[in-house]
C-alpha cells in the first residue's frame, strides 16, 4: 500500500466533487482523506486528496483524474518538499482533578483550548497526521468523548505556485452540416 | 441562420444552437419537460427530427449516424424515464468512443430535488458513462453549453456528452449569443505526437524481427486508414484489426491477418502472441483481445499510440508511449521510416512474414456445413457480403452473429462495420442501422442481427417504415441466445438454462415485418440464400426483414476460452492449431 498526496485544481462548478468521488469509487481507488476549498481564483477550487493505492499505479489515478473535463491540474506533493496540515477538534473528559494534566498535554502539542465545561475541555490541534495521532494517544487515557478531524491540506514549499495558469480559449469551429 | 443577440425563448435558443453546431438530424421523443424545445424544432428547416419508438432507439440511432459518418450524432428525450432510457446507448457510446450529444429535458429549476413528476438526476446517473455532461438552468448558458458539448464530443477521444436542460430555462426569455471561443481550462487533448517518442518507435520498428501493427478503433476515429495502409506497405509489417477497427485496413490485403482476440483468427492471435514488437494504434489492450494479460505476447515490446493518455500503460506496459491523434502519429512515423529507408535502413521481417502468412493459409476462418443440410449462419453472412459488397454498411448486434459478421463479411473501407464492441449491447443493431442509413442514405445498410437482439429493439422498424429509412435486416435466427448457448455447450455440460427463445415459432418475423409496414422474407435452405438476398437487395423503397432460419448448434470458432491464455486458442472444438508444423524457431530465439 502506498500513500500519495495530490493537489487537484478543479473548475469551481456544481457537481465536481461528485465526479471525483465517483471516479475514485468506480475505479476502486481508496481516498484516505479529502479536503476541498476555494483558492485565490474564485473560478478555481482546490482539492487535497490523500490516496492509498494497492494495485493501480499513481499514474493511472492521475491520468483518469485528468480525463475529467473540469480537472485543470494535478500535482503530487511529497512530504519533504511540502507542508501538510490537518485540523483536529477533540472533546476530552476533564474534571477538576485531571484538567491540569490535560492542559499540560495541550501545551506540549501547541494546541488550543477552544471550549471549557465543568467535565470536559474541547481542544483544537493542527499539524501533520503523525502529530495529531501522537496528541490523541496522549489524550486517550483521560477519555475522548468526541472528535472530528479535517482532511489534509497541503502546499508546496518555496516561492513557486501551482495555481498560476494561462487560459487558452479554443475557437468554435462549426460542424460540417449535412 | 439566426442573428447574434436576437431575443428568443430558451427553447428557440437551444434549437438555434444545435443548428449552429451543424446538426441536421435529431432522433428523439418529446415529453413534458422537453416539450418547449419541440415547438421551435417544428420550424427548423435545417434539422430533421426523426420520431423514434423508444429512447434507446434514439440513442443507438445517433450512434449509428455518428459511426457511419464521423459526425456528431444527436438524440433528444424528455426528463425522467425518457432520459434513463438513454443510459444504455450513452454507456455504449462511451465504451466505443462514439461522438454523440444527448439533449434531455429536466423538470423546472425550482422543482429540481423535490422528487417531482418525471424527475431523475440524469446528470448524476450518467457521470460515469459520458465523456462529460451538463445541467443547464440559466437560459443564457444554453448556446455556450451546446457549443462545448459538440466540441468535447467530437475532439480528443470522441465520446457522448449529455446536456440536461431545465424546463424553466427552455421557457424563459433569453438572448442568443453563439460563442466565438470556448474556455475549457481542463480540456486540452494532445494530438501532435512527441518527436522523441516517434524516434524511439522508429528505432524499435527497425530493430524488431517479429513486429505486428495492432490496429484499433482509434484509427477509424482519426480517419487514418490511408496513412495506415502506407505505413503497412512501406514496412511490410503484418496487420491485425480489432473488432472496433474492422474496415480500417482492407481484408483483401495480403498483410492483413484478421481480427485478434477471444474469437480472433489463428494468424492474428498467434501473430500477436509471438511478436517481438506490438505497434498499437488507437487500441486499448481490451481483455477480449489479450486473454489472460500476464501471458499475452510475452516477448513483445510495445509502442502504444493513443489520443487518450489514460489508455497507455493501463493494461499493458508501454515501452514507447505516444500520446497523439493516430493520423498524426502514423504520418510522423511514415516520415521517419521513409527517411530511414532512403538511408538504406529497413526492418528485416521476411521470415516472420512467411510464418504468419503460413498460419493465415493453414488456418483460415472457416466452418462446417451442418450435416443435416440445414442453413449454416456463416454461409448466410458470407453470401450477404458477396452480394451486398464492400460498399455496403453492416451493423451487427451482439453475440454469435456479431462474431460471424466480423469474420465472414469482407470489409474494405472504414465506417462500413458498426457494432457494439465494448459494452456488448444486445439491441444495438436495428436502431444503429437506422441511424447509419439516415447519415448515409446512398449506402445499402444491412443490419445483421440475432433473433434475441432483434426482439430487444425491433420497434424501430416502425420508425424506418414511416420515415422512409429503407434498412435491410438479416435475422440470423437460431432460436436461442446463441453465444450464451455456446458457452453452455462448452462449459456447462450442455445444460441449456434459459437460452431457448423458440423464435422459429414465436414471433413470426415475416408477419411482424409486415405488421410494421416492411417487407418480410424467410429463408431456411442453403439453396435459397442467394435468391433471397437478391430479392432483398432489389427493394429500395421499404425496409426489408429476412428471417434466416439457421442451424442452432453452429459455434463461433476460433475461440480462446475466458480466463485462459491466448496460447490456448482452439481452431475448432478440441482442436488446437499445430504451430510447430508451420515453423517454430521463433520460440528458440525468443
Amino acid at each position: 500500500m502506498s500513500r500519495h498526496t495530490l493537489s487537484v485544481l478543479v473548475e469551481n462548478k456544481p457537481g465536481v466533487l461528485a465526479r471525483i468521488a465517483g471516479l475514485f469509487s468506480r475505479r476502486g481507488y481508496n481516498i484516505d482523506s479529502l479536503a476541498v476549498g476555494p483558492t485565490e481564483d474564485p473560478e478555481v477550487s482546490r482539492m487535497t486528496i490523500v490516496v492509498a493505492l494497492e494495485d493501480s499505479p499513481l499514474e493511472q489515478v492521475t491520468k483518469q483524474l485528468n480525463k475529467l473535463i473540469e480537472v485543470i491540474k494535478i500535482v503530487e506533493l511529497d512530504g519533504g518538499s511540502s507542508v501538510n496540515r490537518e485540523l483536529l477538534l477533540v472533546k476530552v473528559r476533564a474534571g477538576a482533578d485531571t484538567r491540569g494534566q490535560v492542559l499540560d498535554a495541550v501545551q506540549l502539542f501547541e494546541a488550543k483550548v477552544v471550549d471549557v465545561a465543568p467535565d470536559a475541555v474541547t481542544i483544537e490541534v493542527t499539524g501533520s497526521t503523525d502529530k495529531l495521532a501522537a496528541c490523541l494517544a496522549v489524550l486517550q487515557p483521560f477519555g475522548i468523548r468526541e472528535l472530528v478531524q479535517s482532511g489534509m491540506v497541503a502546499i508546496g514549499r518555496g516561492g513557486r505556485s501551482i495555481t498560476e495558469r494561462t487560459v487558452r480559449p479554443v475557437p468554435v469551429a462549426p460542424q460540417r452540416a449535412g | 441562420m439566426t442573428e447574434q443577440g436576437a431575443e428568443m425563448s430558451g427553447a428557440q435558443s437551444l434549437i438555434t444552437a444545435l443548428e449552429h453546431a451543424g446538426t441536421d438530424t435529431i432522433f428523439g421523443i418529446p415529453g413534458g419537460a422537453i416539450l418547449p424545445a419541440y415547438d421551435p424544432l417544428m420550424d427548423s428547416t435545417q434539422i430533421r427530427h426523426i420520431l423514434v419508438r423508444h429512447e434507446q432507439g434514439a440513442g443507438h440511432a445517433a450512434q449509428g449516424y455518428a459511426a457511419a459518418t464521423g459526425r456528431v450524432g444527436v438524440c433528444m428525450a424528455t426528463s425522467g424515464p425518457g432520459a434513463t432510457n438513454l443510459v444504455t446507448p450513452l454507456a455504449d457510446a462511451h465504451m466505443d468512443s462514439v461522438p454523440m450529444v444527448a439533449v434531455t429535458g429536466q423538470v423546472g429549476a425550482s422543482m429540481i430535488g423535490t422528487d417531482a413528476f418525471q424527475e431523475a438526476d440524469i446528470r448524476g446517473i450518467t457521470m460515469p458513462i459520458t465523456k462529460h455532461n451538463f445541467l443547464v438552468t440559466d437560459p443564457a448558458d444554453i448556446p455556450r453549453t451546446v457549443a462545448e458539448a459538440f466540441h468535447i464530443a467530437s475532439t480528443g477521444r470522441p465520446g457522448p456528452v449529455l446536456v440536461d436542460v431545465a424546463k424553466s430555462a427552455l421557457q424563459a426569455l433569453t438572448t442568443f449569443t453563439w460563442p466565438t471561443e470556448l474556455v475549457l481550462p481542463g480540456y486540452r487533448p494532445v494530438t501532435r505526437p512527441h518527436s522523441k517518442q516517434i524516434r524511439e518507435a522508429t528505432r524499435l520498428v527497425l530493430e524488431a524481427r517479429r513486429p505486428v501493427l495492432y490496429v484499433g478503433g482509434g484509427v477509424i476515429s482519426a480517419r487514418a486508414s490511408r496513412e495506415l495502409r502506407e505505413l503497412a506497405e512501406l514496412t511490410g509489417i503484418p496487420v491485425v484489426t480489432t473488432l472496433m477497427a474492422r474496415g480500417a485496413f482492407p481484408d483483401s490485403h495480403p498483410q492483413h491477418l484478421g481480427m485478434p482476440g477471444m474469437h480472433g483468427t489463428v494468424a492474428a492471435v498467434a501473430g500477436l502472441q509471438r511478436s517481438d514488437l506490438i505497434i498499437s494504434l488507437g487500441a486499448r489492450f481490451d481483455d477480449r483481445v489479450t486473454g489472460t494479460l500476464s501471458s499475452f505476447a510475452p516477448h513483445a515490446l510495445v509502442v502504444h499510440a493513443d489520443i487518450d493518455p489514460a489508455e497507455i500503460g493501463k493494461n499493458r506496459h508501454a515501452d514507447v508511449p505516444i500520446v497523439g491523434d493516430c493520423r498524426e502519429v502514423i504520418a510522423d512515423l511514415l516520415v521517419a521510416l521513409r527517411a530511414e529507408a532512403e538511408a538504406g535502413r529497413t526492418g528485416d521481417y521476411e521470415q516472420w512474414v512467411d510464418f504468419v502468412a503460413g498460419l493465415k493459409k493453414r488456418y483460415p476462418v472457416g466452418y462446417d456445413q451442418p450435416e443435416d443440410g440445414s442453413l449454416a449462419p456463416q454461409h448466410v453472412i458470407q453470401r450477404l457480403s458477396a452480394i451486398a459488397g464492400p460498399e455496403a454498411i453492416y451493423v451487427a448486434g451482439v453475440g454469435q452473429h456479431q462474431m460471424w459478421a466480423a469474420h465472414f463479411v469482407d470489409y474494405e473501407h472504414p465506417r462500413t462495420w458498426l457494432n457494439s464492441g465494448g459494452l456488448g449491447t444486445m439491441g444495438y443493431s436495428v436502431p444503429a442501422a437506422m441511424g447509419a442509413k439516415v447519415g448515409r442514405p446512398e449506402a445499402t445498410v444491412w443490419s445483421i442481427d440475432g433473433d434475441g437482439c432483434f426482439q430487444m429493439t425491433n420497434q424501430e422498424l416502425a420508425t424506418c417504415a414511416i420515415n422512409d429509412i429503407p434498412i435491410k435486416v438479416a435475422i440470423i435466427n437460431n432460436e436461442s441466445l446463441g453465444m450464451v448457448r455456446q458457452w453452455q455447450t462448452l462449459f456447462y455440460n450442455e445444460r441449456y438454462s434459459n437460452t431457448d427463445l423458440h423464435s422459429k415459432r414465436i414471433p413470426d418475423f415475416v408477419k411482424l415485418a409486415d405488421a410494421y409496414g416492411c417487407v418480410g422474407l424467410a429463408c431456411d435452405s442453403p439453396d435459397d440464400v442467394d435468391a433471397t438476398i437478391e430479392k432483398a437487395m432489389a427493394i429500395d423503397d421499404l425496409p426489408v426483414v429476412v428471417d434466416f432460419r439457421v442451424h442452432r448448434d453452429a459455434m463461433v470458432w476460433p475461440m480462446v476460452a475466458a480466463g485462459t491464455s491466448n496460447d490456448e486458442i482452439k481452431y475448432a472444438r478440441d482442436l488446437a492449431p499445430q504451430f510447430d508444423e508451420v515453423q517454430d524457431d521463433w520460440e528458440v530465439r525468443a
